[in-house]
């Protein structure tokens, strides 16, 4: 009986039904499953297979991004039963992400944090134009791994050194790694700028986090 | 430097792509997402201006809801015709609705050298250098900012761009690089400089500003306020969508085009609401995300339709467009790149669209070649003799040659023949040798269109920039630079 469950709630992840997510993640914990079994029985199956089919071709960016929304509804559910419990879901890692003060591109930024936070990585999006104060402040709330900082115009892009530059002199520089992109950005204007990594687009991202994850355990 | 222009008027093909009814429904359902979705206007100065006009506006959201008897008032106001000024008035551009004009593409951030070869981060001298080639082709129109000024402070980065520009070039400059007053403001004085002050800068904008919308439904704070100001010194303003199927617009092409049209229009109305008649433009990138990775294509069936179909609004509200073509993905100027940038510019030209973006980018408009510059002007020249179309008369006909030639005769030696020679096209980049001829070096297109690039490069820079004005212009940008 809860298999079924969990494997309606993987189904309803691969297929694209956010709403049905819920509403059998609901059901589940009506029904006395841990949330922990949920996650990992339901929700985390059902993503590794949307990213496979994405991976295989079979799965375009929408199918992959609306598995993710419904995994991330569930999460927000699930979130405070786990803190009731005083569990928490280890995830792969902590990102701050956003895109830098003066531009307002966002798709490549926001499917980068998507992306991530579909590999496992929990993920905070600041949005579009973040002052860098922000992007300090929430690596110091979250304790974030990881900050991402995305710029698409060469004007904006310098933002990118300023806000390495703020951590270094908020003390958080040894305890962040910093990762940047975008479309003017490249690896040499990263080593240019002290940063710790550099991706050309959302799949290298992963990449290059998971690599940062490894390096900083 | 060229004394002329090549543009394509008068065509003789066209392409029916959207019915009347067709439009008049894109029309309706735009009115509506405007009037009951609303369009966001993050800035205050806008939104009292809407208000002003009876817009119902949310200050928290700063989503404003239009009705439509507004819109199209507004809209009304508009002025269909208007010319893009020149320095030198030969170069000038009518956007008259007969007329379509190429332009460089804009704003790379990277340039392949024309001399190391090398792909490297562009700088002013670059943008200073492929002006100079662009002057050369008559085929460019006018120029955009073709690559960013990376050398030159953030601040100031526009304004470096369009000095470069003048300094070497009499043709029309239109930017998209200038995002917030105190630059668009500068950017007005030394336009007036040249023109001879700011009435006369009124009646001939040597300059002209194109801003984007932010797909969906939305537009940016500094374009926003940095287009009014334009608007205010006369300057034509274009409000570029960029709406992207499946990602930033619905995945299907009607849909898209609505999204779009509700953001350029709710944009040129509010031009029209703060200076009522100022020039303003349509301006349209629309594209469809790539399904596998999110990407920017640039190219593709869907671009292709948008091309043509855009216009279409264009004319329905009577303001030329902007266009924009020739953005191949492509990496280097090779199948993809002439695939795209063919079939980009004959829609977009099929429908008479005014100006088409532009010439000389690959990567989705990120890196600049020389060689890609000179391949789109061959395009361009390919499209202007095939929109002369066919002339039926009885000279083209020839019946009086073809009575003298006759049978097995031969046409080579006619006076007829002689006579019209001239229309027939003549390749500068198209490989038309022998096999064994090309054997020799195995070269072609891209080694033809580079060595143009660099012979024009190698010349003596001319310098048509009065030096007494570049000593102001070099004042005014220290002045911005110095806060
Ligand atoms: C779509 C687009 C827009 C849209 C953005 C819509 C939105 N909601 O985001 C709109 C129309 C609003 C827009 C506006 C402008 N744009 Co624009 N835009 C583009 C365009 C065509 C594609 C960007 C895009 O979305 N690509 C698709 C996504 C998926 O790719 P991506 O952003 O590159 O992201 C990927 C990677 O870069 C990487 N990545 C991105 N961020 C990060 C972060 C990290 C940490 C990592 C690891 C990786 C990473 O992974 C992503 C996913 O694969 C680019 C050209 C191009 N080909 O890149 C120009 C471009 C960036 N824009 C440009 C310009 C000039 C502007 C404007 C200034 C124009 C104007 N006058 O209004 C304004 C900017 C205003 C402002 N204040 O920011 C120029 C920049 C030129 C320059 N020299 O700086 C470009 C290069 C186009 C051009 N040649 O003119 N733009």
């Amino acid at each position: 009986m809860s298999e079924d469950l969990l494997a309606e709630i993987t189904e309803s992840v691969i297929g694209g039904e956010p709403e049905t997510v819920i509403a059998l993640t609901r059901q589940a914990l009506e029904m006395g499953l841990e949330p922990m079994e949920i996650i990992n029985q339901g929700l985390v199956p059902g993503m590794d297979i949307a990213g496979e089919k994405f991976s295989r071709g079979e799965f375009f960016l929408p199918h992959l991004l609306i598995a993710a929304k419904g995994m991330q509804n569930a999460m927000e559910l699930l979130e405070p039963e786990l803190v009731a419990r005083k569990q928490t879901f280890k995830s792969v890692g902590t990102v701050v992400i956003g895109t830098v003060q003066g531009d307002i591109h966002e798709i490549g930024k926001s499917l980068v944090g998507t992306m991530l936070s579909a590999n496992g990585f929990k993920v905070h999006d600041l949005g579009v134009d973040v002052r860098i104060e922000n992007f300090v402040s929430k690596i110091e709330e979250t304790r974030a791994d990881i900050v991402g900082l995305s710029a698409l115009l060469t004007t904006t892009m310098i933002g990118q050194r300023e806000v390495i530059e703020a951590l270094v002199e908020a003390g958080l520089r040894d305890r962040v790694k910093v990762l940047v992109g975008g479309a003017p950005v490249s690896q040499s204007w990263a080593e240019e700028i002290g940063a710790d990594g550099y991706a050309e687009d959302a799949t290298g991202a992963i990449q290059v986090a998971q690599k940062l994850m490894g390096a900083k355990s | 430097m060229s004394t002329s222009v090549s543009s394509i008027s008068n065509p003789k093909l066209s392409l029916n792509i959207l019915t009347e009814g067709d439009i008049r429904q894109i029309h309706s359902a735009t009115l509506e997402v405007i009037e009951s979705v609303g369009v966001k206007f993050p800035s205050p100065k806008a939104l009292d201006i809407l208000k002003a006009h009876g817009a119902k506006v949310d200050h928290e959201t700063m989503v404003a809801r239009i009705s439509g008897d507004v819109i199209e008032t507004c809209l009304a106001k508009a002025p269909p015709i208007f010319t893009l000024a020149a320095i030198d008035p030969d170069l000038d551009l009518p956007l008259d609705g007969n007329h379509s004009y190429l332009g460089t593409d804009g704003c790379g951030v990277e340039i392949i050298d024309a001399f190391s070869g090398e792909c490297r981060r562009s700088n002013k001298q670059d943008v200073y250098d492929v002006a100079r080639v662009a002057d050369d082709l008559d085929a460019i129109a006018f120029h955009w900012v073709p690559i960013s000024a990376q050398d030159c402070p953030p601040e100031s980065r526009g304004l470096h761009e369009l000095e470069a520009i003048w300094t070497v070039s009499k043709k029309h400059a239109q930017t998209e690089t200038i995002l917030d007053e105190r630059q668009m403001r500068a950017a007005i004085e030394m336009a007036a400089l040249l023109a001879g002050g700011k009435g006369e800068l009124r009646k001939r904008p040597l300059l002209s500003i194109m801003q984007c919308t932010i797909s969906p439904l939305a537009h940016d704070t500094g374009s926003l306020e940095a287009g009014l100001i334009a608007a205010e010194a006369g300057l034509p303003v274009g409000f570029m969508t960029m709406a992207s199927c499946a990602s930033t617009g619905p995945t299907t092409l009607a849909g898209n085009l609505v999204v779009g049209n509700a953001e350029v229009i709710s944009a040129l109305a509010l031009m029209q609401m703060a200076y009522p008649g100022c020039p303003v433009y349509y301006a349209a990138a629309q594209t469809a995300m790539d399904l596998r990775t999110g990407a920017y294509t640039g190219g593709g069936p869907e671009d292709f339709l948008f091309g043509a179909a855009t216009n279409l609004l264009a004319d329905f509200y009577n303001v030329p467009l902007s266009m924009g073509a020739f953005a191949t993905g492509a990496k280097e100027p090779n199948w993809q790149a002439a695939v795209d940038n063919s079939f980009s510019s004959f829609m977009a030209v099929s429908t008479l669209s005014d100006m088409l973006l532009g010439a000389g980018l690959l990567h989705g408009s990120r890196i600049f070649s020389y060689e890609m510059l000179l391949m789109d002007a061959e395009i361009w020249s390919i499209l202007h003799a095939m929109f002369k179309g066919i002339d039926v008369n009885e000279e083209t006909l020839a019946l009086d040659a073809i009575r003298e030639v006759g049978p097995g005769g031969t046409f080579l030696t006619h006076s007829h023949t002689v006579e019209h020679l001239g229309q027939l096209w003549l390749p500068t980049l198209m490989d038309r040798r022998t096999y064994s001829a090309w054997q020799v070096k195995r070269d072609g297109a891209r080694e033809w269109a580079l060595s143009r690039a660099r012979q024009i490069l190698s010349q003596e820079p001319l310098e048509s920039l009065d030096p007494a004005l570049k000593i102001e212009f070099e004042k005014i940008i220290e002045t911005v630079e110095q806060g």
